[in-house]
């Protein structure tokens, strides 16, 4: 790439150089570490002995919070991700919406769940609320997206057809698009649920409710051997997820 | 009756598409519009419709002036146009007979659409125009299941349900084999014949033409070279549509004419209603 050789060399000792001030500036603390380690191994040892039966009630209490607050938070996302979509589709819609609608988009997935949870959860206090509203907002711009995109690679021969038939536009909107994009974007929705559970469980470590606080609450006690539990219970959970959606898109096909 | 007057187009930044195109189309007259690609076919039959605006000139479909409609009354008016398209136009994915309803949509109210209820007498209209273009018996296949030639016919089918006074018909028969452009030609010439339709047909092969329409009209570069009986089509007649390199040449030349790239309209299409 650099052709000359003494560019090449002095490129390559700076580099190193610049290697040897980056490491040394790390405060390397031995001691520290092996009281990591054992911490590190505490952990590792909690999650290979879960233990689902002493904090039961409240790993049931924060799943079904966070489950809530997934389902929710999709349906009411679906909601508006479609007329968002829509408006997003630059092959459906005029200018004015269609900036409108991918302004809010942009917005919705230039800012990440955990920040727009922080924020949240400052203004409307602890809890699967700001959870809720959180996983919404980021639902919107992700479904909104998507469903631009499958809007505008459709087929445009039968929207020209039905347009010719004297069709409305809502008409030509269920009878062309609708049947051509429905069997992926419902996918796509299923796959939001179950981004949505998983996201519940990190933005409930900022105190957005669900499964999230509650693993917050047993790695703050120490409780290591909950903390596996709580999550296998998430794995076992998007795993039923990924089962399921997999399941309904065959048979949408 | 259908009469065109003056009708020009122009797109943005290129050539006349249409220059001052007339004619009439009396009830019952089947017209081959026949030219070479980039001659304007496509964008006159989308003119009479108004899938494409026309720059310039007046259309008569019976008495109503189509090119000055608002939005609500141009989607009253093309439901008595029936449109017909080269790559059939069908929703893959809807049944057969949900694509024939499709030509009454604009007859029937959103809701009723949506709930799939549509009035008995439609339901019973449409099993008619099934049975006519002989695919009653796939009435609830999925149309992504059908042959070309079958697609075809649902597309026949959706023009019909629509009741229209006019057909308009976009190369019909450029993605069939011979032996069903020849069925699918003679069966647009007889439900025309049968109801007393006019019908304007955009249509590449000649042969084909002169034997399914009552009249044909040659374009060339947006205008009109040629409007006469299929039998005063002469050799000296289609050098002049065609051009004398491109008409006296081998079916492999032909072929380059035909898949010539056609630019893609739909791009271009405004939804508004
Ligand atoms: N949407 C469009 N924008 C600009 N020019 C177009 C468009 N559609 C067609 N044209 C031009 O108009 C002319 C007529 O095209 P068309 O009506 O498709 O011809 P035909 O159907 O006879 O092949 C061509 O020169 C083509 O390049
Ligand atoms: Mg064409």
């Amino acid at each position: 790439m650099v052709s000359s050789p003494m560019w090449r060399w002095t490129l390559l000792v700076l580099f190193l150089l610049y290697l040897g001030v980056a490491f040394s500036s790390i405060d390397l603390n031995f001691p520290r570490m092996l009281d990591g380690l054992t911490r590190g191994w505490r952990f590792v040892d909690g999650f290979l002995n879960p233990n689902f039966t002493s904090r039961w009630s409240d790993i049931q209490t924060g799943i079904i919070e966070s489950l809530t607050m997934s389902v929710t938070a999709t349906l009411v996302g679906i909601l508006f991700s479609i007329p968002i979509g829509m408006g997003a589709a630059s092959n459906i819609s005029t200018k004015p919406f269609y900036f409108l609608c991918r302004f809010f988009i942009t917005i919705s997935r230039s800012m990440q769940e955990i920040i727009v949870a922080i924020f949240l959860v400052a203004l409307f206090g602890f809890g699967a609320f700001a959870g809720f509203l959180t996983l919404t907002f980021a639902t919107i711009g992700f479904l909104g997206k998507l469903l631009a995109e499958e809007i505008e690679n459709i087929d445009k021969a039968p929207l020209e057809a039905l347009k010719a038939t004297g069709a409305s536009w809502l008409q030509m909107i269920h009878y062309s698009i609708v049947p051509q994009i429905t069997p992926r974007v419902v996918g796509l929705w299923l796959y939001r649920f179950d981004i949505n559970f998983r996201e519940s469980a990190v933005i409930g470590i900022v105190g957005a409710g669900g499964i999230g606080a509650t693993l917050n609450t047993a790695i703050e006690r120490y409780e290591y051997d909950s903390a596996g539990a709580i999550l296998l219970m998430i794995i076992f959970i998007v795993f039923l997820c990924e089962y399921t959606s997999g399941y309904v898109r065959k048979w949408l096909i | 009756m259908l009469s065109l007057q003056q009708l020009s187009k122009q797109y943005k930044n290129s050539e006349l598409a249409l220059d001052n195109v007339s004619f009439d189309v009396p009830s019952g007259q089947v017209i081959g519009l026949i030219g070479p690609s980039g001659a304007g076919k496509s964008t006159l039959i989308r003119c009479i419709n108004r899938l494409i605006e026309p720059t310039h000139g007046a259309i008569y479909l019976d008495d109503v002036e189509l090119t000055q409609l608002s939005t609500s009354k141009l989607r009253k008016q093309r439901r008595r146009i029936g449109m017909i398209f080269q790559e059939y136009a069908l929703v893959e994915r809807l049944s057969v007979m949900e694509n024939v309803l499709s030509g009454t949509l604009g007859y029937v109210s959103f809701w009723q659409s949506f709930f799939r209820k549509f009035p008995e007498p439609l339901l019973q209209k449409a099993f008619g125009y099934l049975e006519r273009v002989g695919l009653l018996e796939h009435a609830n296949k999925r149309a992504d299941q059908l042959s070309g030639g079958q697609k075809q016919r649902v597309g026949i089918a959706r023009a019909l349900a629509q009741e229209p006074s006019l057909l308009l018909i976009d190369e019909p028969t450029a993605s069939l084999d011979p032996k069903t452009s020849r069925q699918i030609m003679r069966l647009i010439k007889e439900i025309c014949k049968e109801r007393n339709l006019p019908a304007i047909i955009n249509i590449h092969d000649v042969v084909l033409a002169q034997t399914y329409v009552d009249r044909i009209i040659g374009l060339k570069a947006g205008k009109i070279v040629f409007d006469g009986s299929p039998s005063a089509l002469n050799a000296s007649v289609l050098t002049t549509i065609y051009g004398k390199e491109e008409w006296n040449t081998t079916p492999a030349c032909e072929e380059e004419v035909s898949i010539a790239p056609v630019p893609n309209f739909q791009t271009k299409l405004e939804l508004a209603i």
